[in-house]
């Protein structure tokens, strides 16, 4: 299974919480920008693709067990929301690119989506 | 002394590109007496130029117009904005168009936005694009409306999109708000198990009207005045202050 670690190297996405958790695998992917269907679809071990930043992704994050999160389209979490991350062992990382560019190299790197259906 | 207020605190305008052409100053105002309201909040999206004339179009009718607006964060998360006076308004206005992206409306796709006068006359159209996520965070937005004496109360928190609980998946902790905004179609019985968290929260039923029957009346305050600060109590149970919202299934008990 590829773990973050090879995620970061390859997709140059940068670490900006929790970055000594990076040998966790990645089971699958979750892309959406809307952190109820977040809670409903992705699953644990998964990397989730969002724009989003607002503190709840964390919240989310912990909820699911998600292996990361990505946040694209240079969005950054603030100071409260990179504590709450670190304090969790959420692993943040970020990316000026489109969920789109992201979740095409996800792919490519044969991380699949819907593991359960 | 005590009074009550049946109240709708979410009414749009033909500001918004997506209200029909009926909702000008005194329709509203003559629906509103129809429907027994005493207390309505005229809500455009961020913005808010057909505020004044609203309170105008009400002057001597027995109801009562808060000036607001429904904000959409940059989590595309709408907020009503409430305040006492079109200045602590206009002020909001500022900061929201600062963070407004300035882009033209597209009239043919998302309709017109009118600037009227207190009888429902176009004086002006709006070019810029309104309806659009303003660059700043829930928790900017509350802080802001607050630092002008304002209140916040998340809009239609049951709807699939722009709102709280489907965009942020839940009520975050530390929000700051005292009530939420549940659209007319919700039901305590059904939501709520839906949404385990609204349990704890005191909600409200606005229209969020776009046209004239939208707008609801089963939002009572009991207040000594219609003021943000007595609807604050109210939302809040504190002295003696109350709110009552009617529920379909209540209605359907007694």
């Amino acid at each position: 299974m590829i773990s973050l670690k090879e995620i970061v190297e390859k997709l140059k996405v940068e670490p900006v919480s929790s970055v000594h958790s990076l040998d966790r695998p990645v089971a699958s992917g979750y892309a959406s920008d809307l952190l109820s269907c977040a809670m409903r679809r992705a699953k644990k071990g998964y990397v989730w693709v969002t724009l989003q930043c607002h503190m709840n992704v964390v919240a989310v994050a912990t909820l699911v067990g998600l292996s990361a999160v990505i946040i694209t389209e240079g969005n950054s979490p603030d100071a409260e929301t990179l504590s709450k991350a670190e304090k969790e062992g959420v692993v943040l990382l970020v990316t000026p690119r489109s969920t789109f560019s992201i979740v095409g190299e996800l792919a490519s790197l044969g991380i699949r989506g819907d593991l359960e259906g | 002394m005590l009074r009550p207020f049946l109240a709708d605190l979410h009414i749009h305008t033909v500001l918004s590109a997506c209200a029909e052409v009926e909702m000008i100053p005194p329709l509203i105002v003559k629906q509103a007496k129809r429907l027994g309201l005493s207390l309505i909040a005229i809500t455009d999206h961020n913005a808010c130029h057909n505020v004044e004339v609203m309170i105008q179009a009400a002057q001597g009718t027995g109801i009562h117009v808060l000036p607001g607006m429904e904000v959409q964060s940059k989590e595309e998360v709408h907020l009503l904005c409430l305040f006492d006076t079109v200045a602590q308004c206009q002020q909001w206005q500022e900061t929201v168009f600062a963070k407004l992206p300035s882009l033209s409306n597209k009239e043919d796709i998302f309709g017109a936005q009118f600037v009227v006068d207190v009888t429902g006359e176009w004086i002006r159209t709006e070019e810029r694009l309104l309806a659009a996520s303003t660059d700043m965070g829930l928790e900017e937005v509350v802080a802001g409306v607050h630092s002008l004496g304002g209140m916040v109360i998340p809009a239609h928190v049951d709807r699939p999109s722009f709102s709280l609980l489907a965009n942020l998946g839940f009520v975050p902790e530390s929000l700051d708000v005292q009530a939420l905004e549940v659209t007319s179609r919700f039901v305590p019985a059904t939501g709520v198990p839906q949404w385990p968290q609204l349990e704890a929260w005191c909600l409200i039923v606005n229209g969020d009207a776009h046209r004239l029957q939208e707008i609801q009346n089963r939002t009572l305050f009991k207040i000594a005045a219609p003021v943000i600060e007595e609807i604050g109590l109210a939302l809040k149970g504190e002295q003696g202050r109350k709110v009552i919202v009617e529920w379909p299934d209540s209605r359907q008990r007694s």
